[in-house]
């Protein structure tokens, strides 16, 4: 089956900064896929590399099974979805969604139709008329989608398009891409530095560090079963252990990850254990974040809220399911 | 201020701006009060009379034709230039960063900052030295130089103010270098351009430093006004061509300001 977006040993260098490294990735047809790293990843250069705005230092790209290089943005079936939505101040909403259509030479009548076909898909009928001025940011982020989508592109770009939402709209919004994502059965890639996001759309997920691909893998696969420190890190903050600690519970001497859920923190009266000390709690509402040191080993244990806990200072014993401590591949 | 709204300033105070208003502006209501004189050789206040005949005299005149005609033409085509230059340069200077980008910023405003009998002095010495004989095109050339700053201050203020990604937008949709221009980047520019456009053609309309330095035997409209002042004959005549002069630059200007009040200042209309 041919990929729809195909990276071969690409690099993307900014003088001697190398923000794509020798990056290998096949993201599938109809797949929401989702690059998830830090600022400075290297996730958003492999995003305009796909659109075409960066042209690869060396390497190569197919977009479904297309030479992309040197193919300039304007003419590949690939529409993005800005960060900061990027919509025409001086045109109406209506006009905005009908750009793309606009500029291929599609007459006015038709072009108009397909844009409130569009609008409607992305639940903002009847606001053609506005100026995106008038808009709030959840709208203009619709307005956005509308636009890119009205082209029916055969990939659709995300550059992090959920960051200027507040909470709420950014979970409904969550939601609804991934419904539409379902219902059109377009190709989505999607960039965040938020892994609860990418955790819970994408169908896989690519984690970005210093311009290099650490791990591509279902969000299970990353979540679970990191496959380095900092992918365990990362991606929702598992207590990384090292080799000599790990030796003990496992007889392998290599690096492991235990998720921060699955510790369990008892007084120390209790018996066998990590005996460790309590240094601080943190409320979080549905839990509370403990941070402890065991001889030294700073890690973090999450409990559900009105668990009773000890006092700050306290020394504690902490357990845990063997089969909960994941072997990371990284060499010791 | 802000904070001052509706409060009413001392009667002291409202005297002294009447005052200062009248001081600045009472001289050009003369001017204009001088152009319907009876008495031609000196100005003498109170006028001894009033008459219009002044409008049809300057109307036949060929002179005041000429320079105004030569104006005209200089100020079109030296803005014509600072709008085509002015606007490649801002879009260079804020869209691109590349090396030496602070300094080309700076020499393009350097004009507008030098005094204009140095900037004078400097192009007379190189078109001599070029051996370019003064023509018309000299004087359009020695416009020019001030009137990119002009447009580029104004394009440059726009540019920052427009999202860099509704360009690549724009591209994303699948149009092209030409379509984006004409789609996205000149409606967002326009009015901004027309402001630099009109504040650049009023400052060439009026200019008289750089002028006297570039031009050879031909006469703008203010160089023309300075050599009627030494040589009285038909004195009103200057006066119905400064009315002239006044409108012609101050309406560009107005309009300008209105154009671009919300939000850009007009930049460099202080030369």
């Amino acid at each position: 089956m041919t990929s729809a977006v195909s990276f071969q040993k690409v690099s993307r260098h900014f003088g001697s900064v190398r923000a794509v490294d020798a990056v290998d990735l096949d993201i599938a047809p109809g797949e929401f896929f989702a690059m998830l790293g830090p600022s400075g990843s290297g996730k958003t250069t492999c995003l305009r590399l796909i659109a075409g705005f960066e042209q690869p230092t060396s390497g190569s790209i197919s977009i479904f099974g297309e030479r992309a290089e040197g193919v300039p943005p304007y003419r590949r079936n690939v529409n993005t979805v800005f960060q900061d939505y990027a919509l025409f101040p001086h045109l109406n909403v209506l006009d905005n969604v009908a750009y793309g259509l606009m500029v291929k030479g599609v007459g006015k009548a038709e072009r108009h139709k397909a844009a409130e076909e569009a609008l409607s898909l992305v639940r903002l009928p009847g606001y053609g008329a506005r100026r995106p001025g008038q808009l709030s940011g959840g709208q203009r982020q619709r307005v956005a989608l509308a636009r890119a989508l009205v082209n029916q592109p055969k990939v659709l770009l995300l550059d992090e398009p959920l960051g200027a939402l507040d909470l709420k709209l950014r979970e409904n919004m969550q939601e609804e891409l991934k419904s539409l994502q379902k219902a059109l059965g377009i190709t989505f890639v999607f960039v965040t530095h938020d892994q609860g996001e990418a955790l819970s759309m994408a169908d896989r997920v690519a984690v970005f560090n210093d311009g290099r691909i650490m791990q591509i893998g279902t969000p299970e696969d990353i979540y679970q079963r990191p496959r380095t420190r900092f992918v365990a890190d990362f991606v929702g903050s598992s207590n990384v252990l090292p080799p000599d600690f790990v030796q003990r519970y496992s007889g392998q001497h290599r690096w492991g990850s235990l998720r921060p859920e699955s510790i369990r923190v008892s007084r120390a009266a209790s018996g066998e254990g990590v005996a460790a000390r309590l240094i601080s709690t943190n409320y979080l509402g549905a839990t509370t974040r403990l941070a402890l040191d065991a001889d030294g080993l700073k890690l973090h244990a999450v409990v559900p809220a009105g668990t009773a806990l000890p006092a700050e200072g306290e020394a504690v014993v902490l357990t845990f399911n063997r089969e909960h401590l994941h072997l990371m591949d990284e060499p010791a | 201020m802000r904070s001052d709204r509706g409060q009413s300033a001392p009667l002291g105070l409202k005297i002294a701006a009447a005052c200062g208003l009248l001081f600045l502006h009472l001289p050009i209501l003369l001017i204009f009060v001088y152009a319907f004189t009876t008495e031609e050789k000196s100005f003498v206040w109170p006028p001894p009379g009033l008459t219009t005949q002044w409008f049809a005299v300057t109307w036949n005149r060929p002179d005041v034709w000429e320079a105004l005609s030569l104006s005209v033409r200089v100020a079109t085509i030296s803005t014509a230039i600072a709008l085509v230059l002015g606007t490649l340069c801002a879009a260079a200077v804020s869209r691109t960063k590349f090396f030496g980008r602070e300094t080309i910023s700076l020499l393009v405003i350097l004009p507008i900052a030098l005094p204009g009998i140095i900037t004078g002095i400097a192009l007379r010495s190189a078109f001599s030295l070029a051996d370019i004989p003064f023509s018309f095109w000299t004087i359009v050339l020695g416009h020019a130089t001030f009137c990119v700053v002009v447009v580029y201050n104004n394009a440059v203020a726009r540019f920052r103010r427009t999202s860099g990604s509704m360009i690549e937008a724009s591209m994303d949709l699948g149009a092209d270098g030409f379509q984006t221009f004409r789609h996205v980047v000149l409606p967002n520019i326009a009015t901004a351009l027309l402001a630099g456009g009109m504040l650049a053609f009023a400052l060439s309309f009026d200019e008289v430093i750089v002028t006297t330095f570039t031009a050879g035997q031909q006469q703008t409209v203010p160089i023309w006004m300075l050599e009627e002042l030494i040589r009285p004959r038909q004195r009103p005549v200057t006066n119905v061509v400064a009315m002239v002069v006044v409108l012609v630059t101050l309406l560009p200007i107005l309009f300008a300001y209105y154009l671009t009040r919300d939000g850009d200042q007009i930049a460099g209309s202080g030369k």
